[in-house]
This record gives C-alpha cells, structure tokens and sequence, in this order.
C-alpha cells in the first residue's frame, strides 16, 4: 500500500551548483541596480517587466520546454534551482511565474502549433503574464460547478460570466480558464467544461480588482460579457477539460513556492536572536531549520520523479498540504521564539517589519491553489479510502 | 529507497517475514520466536552488515545496511540488529574484529561518558543502552586526553541496571568500573562522539520511518474494515483526512531518514551536510512518530489500545526510538545553535547545499 508513496533522495547533479551561483550572481546584481529590495517579501507579487526580461534573456523561463518553442531543454532539477533562488530572494517573478509553471506546460501539451510558436516563445522572453481562471463566485474548491458558460457562435464562442480571485488578472495578458460548455450529464457531473486560452485585450472583458487584507489588491473579479474567443483557442477535449486539469497539478503543487513564502520570517528569526540564542530560542530555530529541510527535500524528490516523467500526484499533494500548513504556522511560531529579544537591539528591525505581513499572508496558503480540505481528500483517494 | 531491487534489503525482509510476524510474536508470550530469529540474521550476516569480510563481517555497503534498518522498523524489529550492527561500524572505525553474537553500543547518549584511564581500562556511565542485558560483548567509545578509541567490552565484566523503554525492550543503564577491554584502538581523526550520536541518530530514523510506514498500513487497512455508524470508517471524511495527515507524516519521516542516510552513504566525512541531515532526520522523525502515532491510535479505538491487537509494537517503538542516541530536543538546540552561529544569511545556503 504504502509502497505507493515514493520519495526517493533526490541529489541535485552538479550543473545545478553551477546554475546556482548563475542565478544568485544575477540577483545581486538585479539588488545592486535597485530592481527589487531582497528584505521586502512584498515585491514577489510586483509586476516587473524589465526584470522579467533579464530572467528571460538568461533562458530561465521555459527551461524545460522543447527549444523550437524558445525553451532550453533543460531539467526539471535546474528549474527548481532557479525558482528556490528567485523566491528566496523574494524576487519579482509576478510577469512569468504562473506561465512558467503551469500555462505555458498546458499549452505545450493542448494548444494548436501556431499558438505555440506565437506564445511560448514570449513567455520564455519574459515577456508576457498569464492567469487562471478557475474559482467563480459559487465555484471554488469545487471546480466542477462552475457556470461561466462558452456558448458556440461562428468561428468561435461568446463567453458570459464571471471568474473571481483571479490573481495577476488585472496585468496579464492571457489567461487560462475553463468555461462550460455542455451542460453536467447524470453519470459525470465533471462533463462539459473546457479549457480555453483567453487573450485579455478581448473586447467583452472586465477586471474588477478585489482589495484583500493585506491591504494589496492582487487578485480580482473578471467579467464576460460576449467575450469571443476563436475556435482554435479551445484547448483539448471540449467538455473534457476535467481529464486535462489534474495532470498539471503535481506540477503546480509541489515546488518550493509551496513552503518557502513565508521562508523571510525565519531568516530574520535567525538575526533577531542573533549567535548565541538560549536554548529555547535554539531549540525553535533547529525544529524550524529541520522541518524546512525535510519539506525541500520531499519538494525535490517530487522534482525528480517529475523529471523521470512520473507523475507523482500524491506524493505532490502530500508536499502542498505539508508545505503550505508549515509556511502557514512559520509567522506563529517566529513570533513566539521572537518574544523575547531584546527591544532596543538593531538587529530585529527587519523582522518587525516583514512579520505583520507574513501573518497576513498566512491564511491565504492553505486555499489558494488547491485547499487543504481538497488536498486530502486526493491523498485519501491514493491511500485507497475513497 | 530502492530497497526491493537490493538484494541484502530483499533477504533481510524475508526472514522478518518468515520468522518476525507481528501477531506471531504478540501471541507467543516466552519470547520463542526469538532464537531462531537471531540465528536465521546471523546467518545471513545481517548484524554484521558493516564490518568487512577480513574483520569477521559481511561487508554490506552503507546504503544496503540502510535499508536493512528500515526493513527492521517496519517489522517493529525487538532484537538487537540495529545495536549490533551499529557496534560493529564503530569497531570498524578502528578495525578491531567484530565477534558474532549480539552486541550493543556505548554510549547511546551525547551526555554521557566513558573515559579511558592510564592504566588501559574503560571507566563511566551509559544510561539508555538498549538491549545492554541481551549483549554478549559492547562497543565503547571512550574519550582519554589522548583522543578518542574504540574498545570492545565483555559484558560479563559490566554492571547493568535493568530498564525498559516505552515497548518493553531493555534499555539499561551500563556502568564501567575499571573494566578491561578485550581489544581496544584509537577511533580514527575527527571520530568523536557526536560522529557515533549522528550515526545512531540515522539508524533510530530509519527505524522510526519504517515503523510509521507499516502503522500508516494497518489504520489504512482497519479503516477499510471496521463498520460503524452503518458504514466503513475509510467513508468519513473526519478520518480520510486523519490518515492524510499519517500519509503525510509517514512521507515526511521516510524522506528526512531516507535522505539522511543516502547523505551519510555518499559522504567522505562527517561534515556539515551530514549534520544538518543526519540532526533534520532524528527531529523530524521523532515529530512524527508523535503525531503520526495519536492518529494511528485515534484511528483503531479501543482495539488499537489492547495488548492483544499488534499496532502498539510500532507506536511505542517508534516513540522510544525518539530517545536514542540524542532526542529531538536536544539536536533542535545543537543545530539551531549551529544555524545561528553561521548568521542568518547562510541559513539558506546551508539549507540548499544540496
């Protein structure tokens, strides 16, 4: 049973070493040239077009794509290496991530070729932003409800309805939604929808942004009012999308961005109780550092057997479900052991600063891209329960 | 692991099998299961997995003596593999030959101390030594002002004071007083006795990994059997995501031992990539023996809660094994007071090392 649960010790080879100090290199000097400020977590979700273009001119975007597609065949391992770097400098990766991640790889495997050539290439230049449009006001976690219907027309199909907690919807420039096609059908309540790729300059298409507790407005309200989309942006099967979208998530789940967004409270935790921390303070670091260096190297299995084409789906959602309720409790936890450093020492300024935001962050990572409750739920199908 | 394309993992699983079952061993009240037990592992070369050919031992890789450890933890192994073989990586250290029967180690905590004296003999006190009482002869690392050696001891010429762990497996309390050696060497440079914890450490991870692995088993199993409420309890989503969470555990555990020991297996020394793994893999673990132990039990009920039913020879094992060799409180100090001495921005490149 449990012989299903695989996560073999995965060592990076030793390109990845070398792509590492490429990428930290580049950083610095991206910090030196005042692109972002690496002590600010608020500027991961900052949409920075220059920087994104540097990314893209070292062939950092679409590593892992085909090269006549402008990627760089280059291995899932090294992808990782880049994303762990990027994140825990808490770079700008707002413009290319989603595409990097998960759109781009969906449209490698659905789109027609001329929307490949003409996308995939300026997503690898870093030079366009995608988003996904999945929840609606009554369709969350249950993504099979969703209402926002494509009804066929000539050449095509007008879109009406509205997506919402669409993060990135208001500078994207496409964005990756399913819209129902045909109604649901008695045996299959998943049947009828389908994957579509939306250019956001469409007439027919408004974004409302939706302020959120941190005081940002990241993610937003997406209106469709007779929005054509042309035959050829229907991706895969239509009214199949249901077989398409679970594919993708053991990609989506399972890299470092799923335990390392809130990795900048611990940094300065470290700061804060400075060289000779007492023994609580010692014991809270070493159950942090341990804990984080388990969940990384549970990440990196994953990217491992994704790299030898498995697809570990389980073992992926085991990492976000770990990972996210870890990066969720890290502010909590840093707060504690925090509690007694010394008010007039310098050295907690940063922390002061960062840990009001993480807080606020921290609820928002157990829902987002897939709930805990929902995660679960598929671990309990692998494990035979269900 | 890749333990089912390993030949010494396959051979060690077949004699658990045959000789180790779990109900077997819960019903047999004498303790007759263990004899043949011990004879078919030596036989095997098992508990000499890691000392040479030419030293009286098998001469097992790391990485295959690895998997025989997680192979042991998830058959709740209540015989003294793990010590022996232990005891026999720390003579091998030092290359004084192994003997055949069981053996332990000493000591079995970072607090304490055996020291050599002037005239040759081994002075001190191990508490926690597990299976001390079933050791014919024990490995002793003792400090001196000359450094570190490697002794192997009679335990004839030992006083145990009889313990027990959470499972009910000796763990005793070994005091030497002016006992001689029957061999002794110098451990080789930079072989301490944290080398000799973080070693042990590794051992009582696997162990501990395998043990949540075969509870994950058995609650999945029962989950899938036992009606309630007019229905399976696997039905429940209270309890699917109880067992989530033991899957998740159970993964956690298998990848901080697993990684641990491959690092250890690949490692020419132990430096500070063993460290963090090796301290990683006993804090993790032992966080989730504790976790991934009240779901199993919460999962099973009252049976679970029995002597007769076998679920409580892997959670209490995997919470004793937790005290071995240094518990996860006192590694989270020694690496959170290694983290913080390299200073906050070297945090995350000792993290991503590799």
């Amino acid at each position: 049973m449990t012989a299903a649960l695989r996560f073999d010790p995965i060592r990076l080879p030793p390109e990845c070493e070398v792509l590492r100090k490429e990428v930290r290199a580049f950083l610095a000097e991206e910090v030196a040239r005042g692109t972002f400020d690496p002590h600010s977590p608020q500027g991961q979700d900052s949409d920075v077009p220059g920087f994104s273009k540097r990314v893209g001119e070292r062939g950092w975007i679409g590593m892992t794509w085909p090269k006549k597609y402008g990627g760089h065949e280059r291995s899932f391992l090294e992808r990782y290496v880049v994303t762990e770097e990027m994140r825990v400098a808490n770079a700008p990766t707002r413009r290319f991530f989603v595409a990097d991640r998960q759109s781009g790889p969906v449209l490698l495997k659905y789109a027609p070729e001329h929307i490949k050539m003409d996308i995939l290439p300026r997503i690898c230049r870093g030079e366009v932003c995608f988003s996904i449009g999945m929840s609606e006001p009554n369709s969350g976690s249950d993504l099979f409800a969703a209402k926002t219907k494509a009804t066929k027309t000539d050449g095509g199909y007008l879109i009406n309805g509205t997506k919402i907690w669409t993060s990135a919807a208001h500078v994207a420039n496409y964005m990756l939604a399913i819209f129902r096609t045909s109604p649901p059908t008695k045996e299959n309540r998943r049947h009828g929808l389908t994957q579509f790729l939306v250019d956001m300059k469409t007439p027919g298409i408004k974004v409302n942004p939706i302020g959120q507790l941190t005081g940002k407005a990241d993610f937003n309200e997406v209106v469709f009012t007779d929005a054509f989309v042309p035959d050829d942006h229907a991706l895969g099967e239509i009214d199949g999308a249901w077989k398409q979208a679970t594919s993708e998530l053991a990609y989506e789940r399972s890299g470092p961005e799923r335990f390392l967004e809130t990795y900048y409270v611990l940094t300065e935790l470290v700061r804060a109780l400075g060289e000779a921390p007492d023994t609580r303070g010692a014991e809270g670091i070493g159950r942090l550092v341990a804990q984080l260096h388990t969940m990384r190297r549970m990440s990196v299995s994953v990217a491992g057997m994704l790299h030898a084409g498995k697809e570990p789906v389980v073992e992926a959602s085991i990492v976000k479900d770990i990972g996210t309720v870890w990066e969720q409790q890290l502010p909590q936890r840093v707060r504690d052991l925090a509690a007694f450093v010394e008010p007039d020492a310098s050295n907690h300024e940063i922390l002061d600063t960062v840990l009001p935001f993480a807080m606020k962050v921290a609820p928002k990572l157990t829902i987002q891209g897939g709930t805990t409750e929902v995660l679960r739920g598929i671990i309990a199908r692998g494990l035979g329960l269900r | 692991m890749a333990e089912s394309e390993n030949i010494v993992v396959a051979t060690a699983e077949k004699i658990f099998t045959d000789l180790a079952d779990a109900q077997t061993i819960n019903r047999d009240k004498n303790g007759a299961w263990k004899a043949p037990l011990w004879q078919a592992l030596t036989e095997a070369g098992l508990p000499l997995s890691w000392v040479s050919e030419d030293c009286g031992g098998s001469g097992a890789s790391l990485a295959e003596g690895f998997g025989v450890l997680g192979a042991a933890g998830r058959f709740a192994i209540a015989v003294p593999l793990a010590e022996t073989m232990l005891a026999g990586w720390l003579l091998a250290q030092a290359k004084v030959s192994a003997p055949e029967a069981e053996m332990t180690v000493a000591p079995a905590g970072p607090k304490d101390r055996i020291t050599l004296d002037a005239d040759g003999s081994l002075s001190g006190r191990a508490r926690g030594v597990p299976f001390a009482r079933a050791a014919k002869h024990i490995a002793v690392l003792a400090s001196s002002s000359i450094g570190f050696t490697i002794a192997l001891v009679d335990a004839a010429k030992v006083r145990i004071e009889a313990g027990l762990n959470l499972a009910g497996d000796n763990s005793d309390a070994v005091s030497f007083d002016h006992v001689q050696p029957v061999a002794i060497k110098p451990a080789p440079k930079g072989f301490d006795q944290t080398t000799l914890m973080l070693m042990g450490a590794v051992a009582r991870s696997l162990q501990i990994a395998g043990a949540l692995e075969s509870m994950l088993d058995i609650s999945v199993r029962y989950s899938n059997e036992r009606v309630a409420f007019e229905k399976k309890i696997s039905k429940f989503q209270a309890v699917q995501h109880n067992l989530a969470r033991l899957a998740g555990e159970t993964a956690a555990a298998m990848t901080a031992a697993s990684s641990a020991a491959d690092t250890i297996a690949n490692a020419i020394s132990f430096d500070d990539a063993v460290f963090l793994e090796a301290t990683a893999a006993k804090i993790r673990c032992a966080e989730a023996a504790e976790k991934s132990a009240a779901i199993a039990h919460q999962v099973h009920g009252a049976i679970g809660y029995t002597l007769e039913h076998i679920l409580h020879r892997y959670t209490m094992r995997a919470l004793a094994w937790r005290d071995d060799f240094g518990s996860e409180s006192y590694w989270a100090v020694e690496l959170g007071n290694r983290v913080a001495a390299r200073g906050a921005d070297e945090l995350w490149p000792l993290v991503a090392s590799r």
